[in-house]
């Protein structure tokens, strides 16, 4: 090979075009080939392409940031009018009236917030209870199939599972749940009666959305943690649940709320299932059970029909809010997500 | 004492380890329940009609969603052509950068605007191309979803890009090959069958998308002529259709689901299928 003629030349060529400049010697000339790689002719005519892709590639990958940054200006620039009309008071009063042109957030805010709430609730003992299930105690072969469906439940589009919550969901719901819980439970939280279009509707279809999402990456988490400490805590007298507990659980707490998190983001804004199933009044309420509104839900409902400026500017400000919730919502459960798994990896190398 | 201690222990390992398994059978109440009603109710519909036709007026029998059908693929093959070669190219970049600062940026950014909900996508484009052009337009539904569809494809090429075997690369580096010639032509077409099954994963998700359509590409109950004029699309309609009184616009409705539901399950199982075969031959 004529690389290794070169003693200056390291075996491994970092970039391509100095391997083809070796390969034809009679182009550079015996002289030529005794200087520095650097000042070879021959090299420098040929590696215009690798700058080029180089910076194609670039401005490809830049893209992203100037896509996600003009999302940010965009949205702030259509909801300035309702940012310089309405001050504060969009986020302290509920009155929605775009005949008097008053606009005020709160309920929207208030129905996404207490929906999630309630997806969360359910859906994290169900997402982790299922995980360990999945990665503690299953049969290997149940596995694969049950990861398949799982992952067959996070595709599902969203307005989809919106059909199967009006007509199924919810009006089973209304006749065979709600009332048992009027009953038992009642004021302030249930109060009846309910034809299913409601916020815990709303709230138990976002907790069968986000569940995939939080099983998925929970998972991811447990399956990182090294065998040898579930073995130690057996070792030590553990029954298995306190081994998942000790060993499986505790560790990866931050990894879990990360999971837990990104479930919590896509149930915010979530939109569609939402919408068809909220029932659609602006209202702050504590009945769980009365109809509600979402941000989404809203803007979903009113944007293309939408009369006057600051209607758009307004709805363009709640969009904005839902934006800069789940924004950092993401950048805290990445960063947990991200930090569990690294430390987890090291410990495994250690 | 302790033999004691040890009952109880024994029995709350018992019963959490019950409720574990009662969990995951839970879950699986209401995803077999979803897939069943919406094959049985959508069957109603599974027609001809429904796949040539254009929607009935009310009262009317029959009709179909071919004109959603058909808009529903416009937008899209514009998200296509608009997202690929950014986020195809944008994926190269990443993993050549590795772990550099702007590199890390830009895949911390891909991340976060994975995670943006898609109404607010459809906000965006609304006040960047609807309100300028005063006109709903296929091509503006195509655009939200290529936005959608950047982050997934970006991340998706990096990653397929790394499990590319490094020898390769050397291999073609040292045989005179450059570096640009070497990516596009040794590590892209090793990639290329992940990375296509990651495109049609984003497909399929794209193609169930409604909210970002909803104030772009509107609605519409006549043939798409124009990529600038508002154009139906599965999900919108299917939305339309769910919400509106008339039984017959509802079964048309579940069999629009059953359509979008079809195509995830396919797609699924086509690139489990891809991937399981690709990852043995990297091997």
């Amino acid at each position: 090979m004529p690389l290794n003629t070169d003693p200056r030349t390291p075996p491994v060529t970092p970039g391509g075009s100095r391997g083809q400049a070796d390969l034809k010697p009679q182009q550079s000339g015996g002289l030529v080939q005794n200087k520095t790689p650097e000042s070879r002719p021959s090299r420098i005519k040929k590696s215009w392409g690798d700058p080029v892709f180089k910076s194609v590639t670039l401005i490809f990958a830049g893209a992203i940031l100037v896509l996600a940054l003009a999302i940010a200006v965009e949205l702030w620039v259509a909801a300035y009018p309702s940012i310089q009309g309405m001050g504060w008071h969009f986020f302290m009063t509920q009155k929605w009236d775009p005949v008097m042109n008053h606009f005020g957030g709160l309920s929207f805010i208030y129905g996404t917030v207490v929906s999630s709430l309630i997806a969360f609730l359910i859906a994290t003992p169900f997402g982790i209870g299922i995980s360990v299930f999945l990665t503690e105690m299953a049969p290997r072969a149940l596995r694969e199939p049950v990861s398949f469906l799982i992952e067959i439940l996070a595709a599902i589009p969203s307005v989809v599972y919106g059909l199967w919550g009006i007509f199924v969901l919810a009006p089973l719901l209304s006749v065979h749940v709600y009332p048992y819980l009027i009953r038992w439970i009642g004021k302030p939280f249930f109060v009846g009666p309910s034809t299913g279009l409601s916020l815990l509707s709303a709230g138990i279809i976002l907790a069968i959305m986000i569940l995939p999402t939080i099983m998925s990456i929970s998972r991811e988490v447990f399956l990182a943690i090294p065998r040898s400490a579930r073995e130690g805590a057996l070792a030590l007298g553990a029954t298995r649940w306190e081994t998942i507990v000790v060993a499986v659980i505790s560790p990866s707490k931050p990894g879990l709320m990360g999971a837990i998190m990104l479930g919590l983001g896509r149930a915010l804004g979530e939109t569609m299932a939402v919408t068809m199933i909220i029932g659609n009044r602006p209202e702050v309420s504590l009945n769980l059970l009365g109809p509600s509104h979402s941000i989404a839900s809203v803007i979903a409902n009113e944007f293309a029909e939408a009369t006057s400026d600051m209607h758009l500017a307004a709805l363009s400000e709640l969009g904005l809010v839902l934006m800069g919730i789940t924004i950092l919502i993401n950048i805290a459960a990445r960063v947990l997500v991200w930090s569990t798994s690294s430390k987890l990896r090291a410990l495994e190398k250690a | 004492m302790k033999s004691l201690n040890y009952g109880r222990r024994k029995a709350v390992d018992r019963t959490m380890r019950f409720i574990c398994l009662l969990m995951a059978l839970c879950i699986m109440v209401p995803l077999f329940s979803l897939m069943i009603y919406v094959t049985v109710r959508g069957l109603k519909r599974f027609d001809l009609d429904f796949f040539t036709h254009l929607p009935a007026p009310v009262g009317e029998p029959g009709g179909g969603m071919a004109n959603a059908i058909v808009g529903t693929l416009t937008m899209i093959l514009i998200a296509s052509c608009v997202s690929l070669p950014i986020s195809i190219l944008g994926g190269v970049y990443l993993a050549e950068a590795g772990k550099t600062r702007f590199a890390s940026l830009v895949r911390f950014t891909a991340d976060v605007l994975s995670g943006v909900p898609s109404i607010v996508v459809g906000i965006f484009i609304y006040q960047v191309l609807v309100k300028p052009m005063h006109q709903f337009s296929a091509l503006a539904g195509g655009l939200a979803l290529a936005i959608l569809m950047v982050p997934l494809v970006t991340r998706t090429t990096e990653e397929l890009i790394k499990l590319v075997p490094r020898n390769m690369m050397e291999g073609s580096l040292a045989l005179g090959a450059p570096r640009w010639k070497t990516t596009l032509f040794v590590v892209l077409q090793a990639a290329r069958a992940g990375i296509a099954t990651g495109v049609l994963l984003a497909i399929a998700r794209i193609a169930g998308e409604t909210a970002p359509l909803l104030f772009t590409s509107l609605n519409n109950q006549f043939w798409p002529s124009q990529i600038n004029e508002p154009t139906a699309s599965l999900t919108v309609q299917v939305f339309t259709f769910a919400i509106s009184p008339f039984q017959d616009w509802q079964d048309q409705a579940w069999t629009g689901a059953l359509v979008l539901l079809l195509l995830v399950v396919g797609v699924s199982l086509l690139s489990r299928l891809t991937l399981k075969g690709g990852r043995g031959l990297a091997n």
